[in-house]
């Protein structure tokens, strides 16, 4: 992401370089150029991953998980078998377990140096295939980490997407409008608001929630859906919708006004720059300057600007969910923390590694949509990370 | 270079914003000393365990200075020790036996009823345990009285528990039907000269007793209490050092060694940049918060350790991109090029030619990133992996929202820690904000 800062050379991305003819190549090498970026970003993703495995198992976190599950199969399987062994005398019947945990333990490969077996943990950590958790099941009644986490992704999924979505193009528009309104009463007031985003979503949801559930009852304390939930679909979109309003409100106003700042303030450098004067002076209409000669080339670094907050926001997202009583994965960990559940602990360490990297990935496709230099491939060197 | 500073500093007072920020860290920063001298270490974390300690104050009591907003006078937590009282004590002994009378007045102005209404007794005794009992006198002379009962060496009697009181009460809580006045429908309190009257018998020769009545308020202290009836005064005065320290220290151990390690790989190119660049891409993908709730779980949630790892975390920070992109223009500046043909050392061009130059940029930055770190330490807080002993502004957050400060109405719990992270978080991002205008006068960001 280091293009945030090499403001560049704006000549070269001067937006008239539609070239025609070539698109098929310039869809092979866009198509290449993600392919590059996927493997990259996934290289990362498998060091970030075994990085936490080896955090986590120095506390013999990952190890406990193995042994347990271990155990619990051999449990299954001496039930299975009981009748077989009704008439084995107790200890017998304890030793055979070691014995069937022993054979298991070796099959699984646990008795080899952990160097060896922090790769077989990595695989399954990759693939989230993390066993079983040790209190929480999924609503479904499943145990297992994988149903689990799945099962609170969409709620964290469509809270987050709310919310870049809303804040993307309210910002966006925000800042352009401030923008043309460089000086102005509401521009001095957006700078004086900005320092408010010092304090994260989650802390405005708390004044969120006292104002608007406990003082004047207008919106809900938290949670998704009504409880029950209605059975009408529209009546329960509605109710999600109701429920939606409270926590991406709170988000939103964690980074609004520092973000309208920031990028009004890359709309204000790439509006003075020469060829903008040059446009006016050709007599181009308002509008025309606006969204070709001063939108398009502060799209990147605005996006990569939009990037890193997001990735902060993924965070800041755990403690909303918890404030909020939202059903999602941050929700999730702060149960498995009170439950000390380790397996979903790990599991929400991957699961947040692939959100983040995912994340990184749709804005790097972005960012090659928006910025001329990938797709015609001349700075490709800038973007290979 | 040191001129221009001092000229740029004094440009400074013309920022509003600068001078409110300043003055709330300085205010804070003398809140801090004084917490930490008022209450040392040991006796914050003491306090903050709870137990015993806090048996005299009421439970999620509102702070002292609703008070002065309400009409009415609410109650306060009044203690009346007979000790401090020896004309209050009658004894008379007989055949071995004492009979002794406390007569305790009870001054009672408030416009609202006591929050509870406990007492206190202190017996000394060999075998036989003394007997007991109380009795209430109202000022329009209606008498509540309890059976007799024994007591231990060191004794608590809880007026709502005593059943036979509630029953004279006519089925009320003593505390509100022993302090009402009988001539209005509505519970309205009975102001007046009460009377508690403990009576009754020591069986030795050496016995003694003392007793201490304390009717508790519904306001107590400057911060209020909580449902373990600590005073919340004392994690709001010492949540203060913590999250500056916290703040200050993160700040500093984070982004001051990924300077000098973004200067170190634009210096050397090639192969160090590259590693730094890997490394710091790795490091975005880590999450953040999750990778301290592992800590937290698995190793330890003392505070020093989760600051230990968020300065480690924080040492390949994506701010090294932002970092690289500006020494990379710094790295092509000619004077570094003269520098370098004259044969200085690399660490001498890295530390004394690329780090200054970038330090105008570096101070606001490091301003405005300290309250992050004081709302992260809430953060790990509110998902309850606080410092297990350390009083601070996130665990009075967590034990609010636990237990359901917001619904049940007990606002100043959430609102007393939050207006002082609102604070903190205002006074240093208003400060950066402003120094980031001044230091570095073109529209920056770039």
């Amino acid at each position: 992401m280091d293009q945030q800062f090499n403001v560049p050379d704006v000549e070269t991305q001067e937006p008239d370089v539609e070239r025609e003819g070539d698109s098929g190549s310039n869809l092979k090498r866009i198509a290449k150029y993600f392919g590059f970026r996927l493997i990259a970003l996934f290289i990362t993703v498998v060091v970030a991953i075994y990085l936490l495995i080896l955090i986590a198992n120095m506390g013999g976190a990952v190890d406990n998980i193995r042994m347990g599950q271990i155990r619990e199969n051999v449990g299954m399987q001496m039930m299975a078998m009981s009748s077989e062994m009704a008439d084995w005398p107790s200890e017998r019947r304890r030793e055979y377990e070691e014995q069937l945990v022993e054979q298991e333990r070796r099959r699984l490969g646990l008795d080899q140096p952990f160097i060896l077996r922090s790769v077989y943990y990595l695989r399954d950590a990759i693939t989230l295939d993390l066993g079983r958790a040790e209190q929480m099941t999924s609503d479904a009644g499943s145990r297992r980490v994988q149903l689990i986490i799945l099962e609170r992704l969409p709620p964290t999924l469509m809270l987050m997407m709310s919310y870049f979505l809303i804040m993307f193009f309210v910002a966006l528009f925000g800042a352009l409008f401030l923008s043309r309104r460089y000086g102005s009463k509401l521009d001095k007031l957006v700078v004086v608001l900005a320092p408010s985003s010092a304090a994260p979503g989650w802390f405005y949801g708390i004044f969120l929630i006292l104002i608007f559930a406990a003082v004047l009852g207008w919106l809900p304390f938290g949670g998704m859906v009504a409880a029950p939930p209605p059975r009408e679909t529209h009546l329960y979109a509605l109710s999600v919708l109701r429920h939606l309003i409270l926590p991406v409100t709170a988000l939103i106003m964690g980074g609004f006004f520092l973000t309208i700042y920031n990028w009004r303030t890359f709309f204000l450098i790439y509006s003075s720059e020469d060829y903008v004067e040059m446009a006016k002076a050709k007599g181009l209409s308002n509008r025309a300057i606006e969204r070709k000669y001063i939108l398009r080339p502060t799209l990147p670094p605005i996006i990569t600007s939009f990037a890193l907050g997001m990735i902060v926001m993924w965070m800041g997202a755990i403690i909303l969910e918890q404030v909020f009583n939202w059903p999602g994965l941050g929700r999730m960990l702060y149960e498995a923390i009170g439950l000390f559940d380790v397996p979903i602990i790990v599991g929400g360490q991957v699961i947040y590694a692939y959100l983040l990297a995912a994340t990184v990935f749709v804005l790097d496709i972005l960012y090659a949509l928006l910025d001329p230099r990938v797709k015609m491939g001349a700075g490709a060197g800038g973007n290979k990370q | 270079m040191m001129e221009r500073l001092k000229k740029r500093l004094r440009q400074l007072k013309q920022y509003p914003s600068v001078i409110i920020g300043l003055t709330l860290i300085t205010i804070l920063i003398i809140t801090a000393i004084i917490a930490v001298i008022v209450i040392p270490y040991e006796e914050a974390v003491m306090l903050w365990r709870g137990g015993a300690v806090w048996a005299e104050s009421p439970r999620n009591a509102r702070p002292t200075y609703v008070d002065w907003f309400t009409r009415d006078d609410l109650p306060r937590t009044d203690v009346i020790d007979a000790r401090d009282f020896p004309e209050y004590k009658t004894m008379e002994s007989m055949n071995g036996v004492k009979e002794f009378e406390f007569v305790l007045p009870y001054d009672f102005q408030y416009d609202g009823f006591p929050r509870e209404f406990n007492l206190f007794f202190e017996a000394e005794y060999e075998e036989t345990r003394p007997h007991v009992s109380v009795m209430i006198r109202t000022p329009d002379g209606r008498e509540f009285k309890t059976d007799d009962f024994s007591i231990q060496r060191t004794s608590i009697r809880r007026l709502g528990q005593l059943t036979e009181l509630r029953r004279q009460a006519g089925g009320l809580a003593p505390r509100i039907g022993i302090f009402r006045d009988p001539d209005y429908e509505d519970h309205v309190p009975l102001k007046g000269e009460y009377e508690i009257i403990v009576s009754g018998f020591l069986f030795e020769e050496d016995a003694d007793i003392n007793v201490r009545a304390v009717s508790y308020g519904q306001v107590h202290g400057f911060g209020g209490t909580d449902h373990r009836r600590r005073d919340l005064g004392v994690a709001l005065l010492w949540g203060t050092p913590v999250a500056l320290m916290f703040g200050v220290l993160a700040a500093v151990g984070a982004n001051i060694s990924t300077f000098i390690i973004s200067a170190v790989g634009v210096w050397y190119r090639g192969f160090v940049d590259a590693a730094i660049q890997r490394v710091a891409e790795v490091n975005m993908i880590i999450p953040n918060l999750p990778l301290l709730i592992l800590v937290g779980m698995f190793y330890s949630r003392s505070l020093w350790v989760m600051l230990g790892v968020i300065i480690i975390k924080g040492v390949f920070s994506p701010a090294i991109k932002t970092y690289r992109a500006m020494f990379l223009q710094v790295r092509e500046s000619p004077f570094i090029e003269a520098a370098e043909s004259y044969g200085t050392s690399d660490k001498r061009i890295i530390f004394f030619y690329m780090l200054p130059k970038i330090i105008p940029t570096l101070i606001p930055q490091f301003v405005t990133v300290i309250p992050t770190y004081v709302f992260l330490e809430a953060s790990l807080a509110v998902l309850g992996l606080g410092d297990p002993v350390l009083p601070t502004w996130g665990k009075l957050l967590n034990d609010a929202l636990g237990e359901g400060a917001l619904y049940m109405g007990h606002f100043y719990w959430v609102l007393q820690p939050a207006f002082l992270l609102i604070l903190t978080g205002l006074g240093f991002a208003m400060t950066g904000f402003a120094l980031d205008r001044v230091l570095n006068p073109r529209l920056r960001r770039q």
